[in-house]
Parts: structure tokens; sequence; C-alpha cells
């Protein structure tokens, strides 16, 4: 089952900005299914520390992450070192989506990829900069 | 030790063959307390590979039974997996295990940093080097392309997002803040004026803001001089210090750890110099 898409929950324990019931409920459904996860206190910490099991998960072919906002998780894979794959990622935003909604999408094995498109901005001082 | 040297133990919660599953509830309960506790946990029914990384230490668990536990591929002394029964087990006795294993190893101590730092978006960055002048705290720096890349995350003010609020592209993300679009919602257009306002205001407080810290500062003092009675002083200093917390969305605790002003100046200047050189030299790359 090498393709079989692999999940992986954050806790966001080191702050209060997912709300606890639905970082609950989503974490208890995970649970209560037969599939296997991978749930991390806080992907924050681990991209700070440049924790190399963010690459496993990076490298590790599609992937479904229970976190925050899909920029934000792009980017927190890039400063650790493990960019992720766009056509391979989906973003699930626990600070948005409802319980359902979120145990839901997890529980889809397409994935829907939601990462914001590579873009590369004008440098600050070059002849082609344009207003944003 | 650095972060980035530090080990950290990953758990892994067996439920394959040569093991008995786990209630839901139980699942639940012990995962949410090993989380709790900073610790990352896999649940696995045994078909997938839960090799360890580079500065990963594993730590099995499962209800082996009077068999005893499978054999682990790479369950040694060199590959740092070591096994352990639960049993039945409540979810404190397991977490004071799992704790006593992250010490055998000397494991990282998770929750002793509140993870609060800048996460640059890249696709939004232009490197104009606001933020590397802004800081005074030595967060930022460039790399060997003179891109502008975050050093020093753990000395950055835990939540405090004042740099994100000089940049002109909304491009510095604090993904615990509480609202967009700092937070890595969604940059609209209303967003980007709102930023670019921001900058024009700080330009009105004197083009500086260190600049208006100082004065502030210094007004502050000299109120603080006169005033002999104390409450009315420490009202007073409470009230400037709301007023600059509010105009940067800088914490109190921030601003109270800020150094003397001519140390603030000091390391703006520094700050600046070394944007100056990294500005320059990225222009000359770009030539």
């Amino acid at each position: 089952m090498a393709n079989k898409t692999r999940i992986l929950f954050c806790n966001c324990t080191y702050a209060q900005v997912v709300p606890k019931s639905t970082k609950e409920g989503v974490l208890r459904k995970l649970c209560e299914s037969e599939a296997a996860f991978d749930a991390v206190a806080d992907l924050c910490e681990m991209s700070a520390r440049r924790d190399p099991a963010l690459q496993r998960f990076a490298q590790a072919g599609p992937l479904k992450i229970a976190a925050c906002f899909p920029r934000a998780v792009k980017w927190l894979f890039a400063a650790g070192r493990a960019p992720l794959n766009r056509q391979w990622t989906e973003v699930v935003n626990m600070r948005t989506e409802s319980v359902d909604a979120a145990a839901g999408a997890l529980a889809t094995e397409a994935v829907t990829s939601n990462l914001p498109d590579d873009h590369k901005p004008p440098m600050a001082g070059s002849e082609n900069r344009t207003e944003a | 030790m650095s972060l980035e040297e530090s080990r950290s133990l990953r758990v892994v919660v067996y439920e394959g063959e040569g093991s008995a599953p786990l209630e839901a509830q139980a699942r639940y309960d012990t995962m949410a307390a090993l989380l709790q506790e900073g610790y990352s946990v896999t649940r696995t029914d045994g078909r997938q590979a839960v090799s360890p990384d580079d500065r990963t230490s594993l730590l099995v668990m499962g209800r082996f039974g009077s068999d005893g536990p499978p054999t682990f591929e790479g369950a040694d002394e060199a590959r740092a997996v070591s096994v352990m029964e639960i049993g039945d087990r409540d979810p404190e006795s397991i977490t004071e295990l799992v704790r006593g294993r992250r010490d055998e190893i000397d494991g990282f101590d998770h929750g002793a940093w509140k993870p609060w730092f800048p996460v640059i978006d890249y696709d939004r960055c232009t490197n104009c080097m606001q933020c590397l002048s802004f800081c005074l705290f030595g967060v930022y720096g460039v790399d060997g392309e003179n891109r502008l890349q975050v050093q020093n995350n753990d000395s950055c003010k835990t939540n405090c997002p004042a740099c994100s609020r000089v940049c002109p592209e909304a491009a510095i993300m604090f993904p615990k803040y509480r609202s967009g679009p700092i937070n890595g919602d969604r940059v609209s257009s209303t967003d980007l004026k709102r930023e670019k306002m921001k900058i024009d205001i700080s330009s009105l407080l004197g083009g500086d803001v260190y600049q208006m810290l100082r004065d502030r500062s210094e007004k502050a003092k000299s109120r603080f001089s006169k005033e002999r009675n104390p409450d009315k002083a420490l009202n007073e200093r409470k009230k400037c210090l709301t007023k600059l917390a509010q105009s940067g969305d800088i914490p109190d605790e921030v601003l109270m750890s800020l150094p003397a002003p001519d140390e603030i100046q000091r390391r703006a200047e520094e700050a600046a110099a070394k944007a100056d050189k990294a500005r320059a030299a990225a222009m000359g790359n770009a030539d």
C-alpha cells in the first residue's frame, strides 16, 4: 500500500488558535476509525527544530494534513527544509472547518491539492518591480 | 544544545500482527495525553514502515500479551528503537513511562519554548529587508545568496508580530497569531492596502518606529522623574505602554523588555546597516 494517502494531524499544542473542540473532535474521529495516521504535537515546533520527520511526511507520497491555513503549512514545511509536493498535498484547516467537515476530508482517499501556487515575486529594487 | 541539534522521541502505537488493538477510547486518551506532552505519535496497523529518522528515537508500544512483542525490523540499540508493553495501563502511567524513556535518551524537552517565530512566504517576499532592519533581536539574516531568511527563531519575542506589520507585502506569517493575513490566511487586496497604510502611519510618527519608541521612552522618563506619587507614575507608564502596544501591536511584555534607549539606537543602527549591506549585495547579484 505504498501510495495510500497518509494522514498527519497537528495538535497545535502550544497555542489556542485551533478551537479545542475541533482538534479534540477530529482526533477522536481518527482514533475511532481504522486509519493508520501520524499525530504531532505542534508543526511549528517541528519546523523551528527542522525535525527530519517533516521530510518523512513530505516525501512519503499523497498526504493530508489536518492543521491550519494552507499558506502557513506550506511555508512551515519549507522553513523546516522539507518542502511539500503541491500535487500530493491537501491541507485541512481546523481553524475554519467544523469537526465533521475536517474529519470527512481526512477520510476521503483522493487528495484535493490546495497549497498556494508557487510564485516568484519581483525583487525589491529590480527594474521589473510591479505593484502586487 | 540548539533547537536544531535536539533529539526527539516518537511514539508508535502498534496495533498490528502480534498485538491486541486498543479500544477507541483508550487509543484517544493515550494519544491525546502524549500529544499534550509534546510527543509525536504514530498509530499503525503494522503495514507501514515506522523506521526512525536521524535524531529521532522510536518507542513502539502495544498490547503484546504473553508472547511478548514481535521482532521489529531495526529494533536495536543502533537504530534507537525500544519496545514497551502497555497492557491495561492508563494514559497517565503510559505518559510517565514515555517521559522516562525520553530522559534516558536525553530527548528534547517539549514545551520549554513556545514556538513563536516568523515564517516567510517566499511567494510574496521581495527581499526588501524592512523586517531585517526593523528587528532588534537578530531574528533575521541572509543566506549565501543574500536572500532574507529567519536565522534565530528562538530569539523572537513571544506573541510579538511587529515585524509582520512592517512588511509591505504581508509576506511574514506567525501561524499562531489570532487573525489574518498574519496567521497565514489568504492575503486580500484590502489586507495589502492596510499593510501599506501601516507603513505610512509609521512614517507619520517620524519615519522611524524606533525613534518613536525612544521619544516616548524619554518623555515617559521625564514624566516619571517629575512625578512623586508612585501610583500615578505607574499609571502613566501603563498608559504609555498601552498606547505603544496599540500602535504597533507589540505585547506589553516585549515593550517592558526593550533595552535602554541608547541600546535600542545602537541595535537599530546595526540592523539597518546589516539590511543595507544585504540589499546592496542582493542588487549586485541581480546585475
